[in-house]
């Protein structure tokens, strides 16, 4: 696990002085993720210590959103005042967005099957 | 031996991270608990549990934000590093993803758009706020990312980060309801458009679900936080600077 983790920064800190050094518009630990898959492809296997930190990591994802959460009460007032267009603007895009997303792909996946 | 009273404690407790960190895990776990004991039934979202019971605790013990962040930190933190480990499953799907290139592209460029375009365009007509707008704009990007781009474009970025988790919940919740409405068994399309719509929250759950769905909701994950990282700052600027 702790060799696992250790990558993950190193990977981060390398996407974090990529993306300084280039002046990318792009996250750090996004350019880290593109950095580390081709890292993983060149290897062809993933060293099992990094799977075990990266598959722990994921497993909780949703714990690491709830700091982040936590900061609705910074903007009690406004989310009071706005809930309406707020509410209605999160739930309705959403299932929009998903349902966007699920029905273009298949219809890409059908139409390059049909030819 | 001299016992401490129980409000020299609490001050002590109060001003070290430990606390922050403490209560967010302890509350994560009874999330967590509350949602396996409803059969992972996607409206008991954990997240949403574990932030009820915070924002519970703090307001009754009259503890700011900024204090329990002290703590909390350094779950925040581990955004970034698990960022960088949606890597490992990709590598691992890679020849299922490369076979569907196109379809995927396709499909995040549209569920890109109706997301952004959606929730501006129905907050816009219900009379919000600029600053909201502009907050709302990257809701469906993970949540450190939209709060670098509502930072590049003017808006609040706490208040795109609550935004951001809060499409996530609801993602995670009404994802099941709203593919199986449009008759959609495929795994990799159910995941992947989980992990468009509602970023990391809509991947765990994805991975809850089904390992396939979740590194397709990875990958989407991934590329929608990468795209939007990189497009949304741009589109605001030409709309600015060139009507």
């Amino acid at each position: 696990m702790l060799p696992g983790l250790t990558w993950l920064l190193v990977f981060q800190c390398l996407g974090e002085v990529l993306v300084r050094v280039t002046g990318l518009p792009v996250p750090g630990p996004v350019v880290g993720m593109l950095l580390l898959f081709v890292a993983l492809r060149v290897r062809r296997a993933a060293p099992q210590p990094l799977t075990l930190a990266a598959d722990g990591l994921l497993k909780h994802l949703s714990l690491l959103f709830v700091p982040a959460g936590v900061g609705v009460m910074l903007h009690v007032g406004r989310l009071v005042d706005e809930w309406v267009p707020i509410l209605v603007a999160l739930v309705v895009s959403t299932a929009l967005a998903i349902a966007a997303t699920a029905l273009t792909m298949r219809a890409l996946i059908r139409w390059r099957g049909g030819r | 031996m001299n016992a401490q009273p129980f409000t020299e404690i609490w001050v002590y407790l109060a001003a070290t991270p430990l606390l922050g960190l403490t209560l967010t895990l302890v509350a994560y776990q009874a999330g967590y608990w509350l949602y396996a004991k409803a059969g992972f039934q996607p409206l008991a979202n954990p997240v949403l549990i574990a932030v009820a019971i915070v924002v519970a605790a703090l307001t009754l013990t009259g503890t700011a934000y900024r204090t329990y962040f002290d703590g909390a930190q350094f779950v925040h933190f581990l955004l970034g590093p698990a960022v960088v480990a949606l890597a490992v499953p990709l590598a691992r799907q890679w020849d299922s993803v490369k076979a569907l290139a196109w379809p995927l592209a396709g499909a995040l460029a549209a569920g890109s758009l109706i997301a952004l375009a959606s929730a501006v365009g129905l907050a816009w007509i219900l009379g919000a706020s600029a600053a909201t707008l502009l907050s709302l704009a990257p809701k469906s990007v993970t949540a450190p990312i939209a709060m670098g781009i509502a930072e590049k474009i003017g808006g609040l970025p706490a208040l795109a980060a609550v935004l951001a988790v809060t499409t996530g919940v609801i993602g995670a919740a009404l994802g099941k309801y709203v593919l199986d409405a449009c008759r959609i068994g495929d795994w990799r399309v159910r995941g992947f458009a989980l992990g468009v719509a509602a970023h990391g929250i809509g991947t765990a759950r994805a991975f809850q679900v089904n390992a396939e769905a979740g590194a397709f909701a990875g990958l989407a994950f991934g590329l929608h936080g990468a795209l939007a990282a990189v497009a949304f700052p741009l589109a605001y600027w030409a709309l600015v600077h060139l009507r």
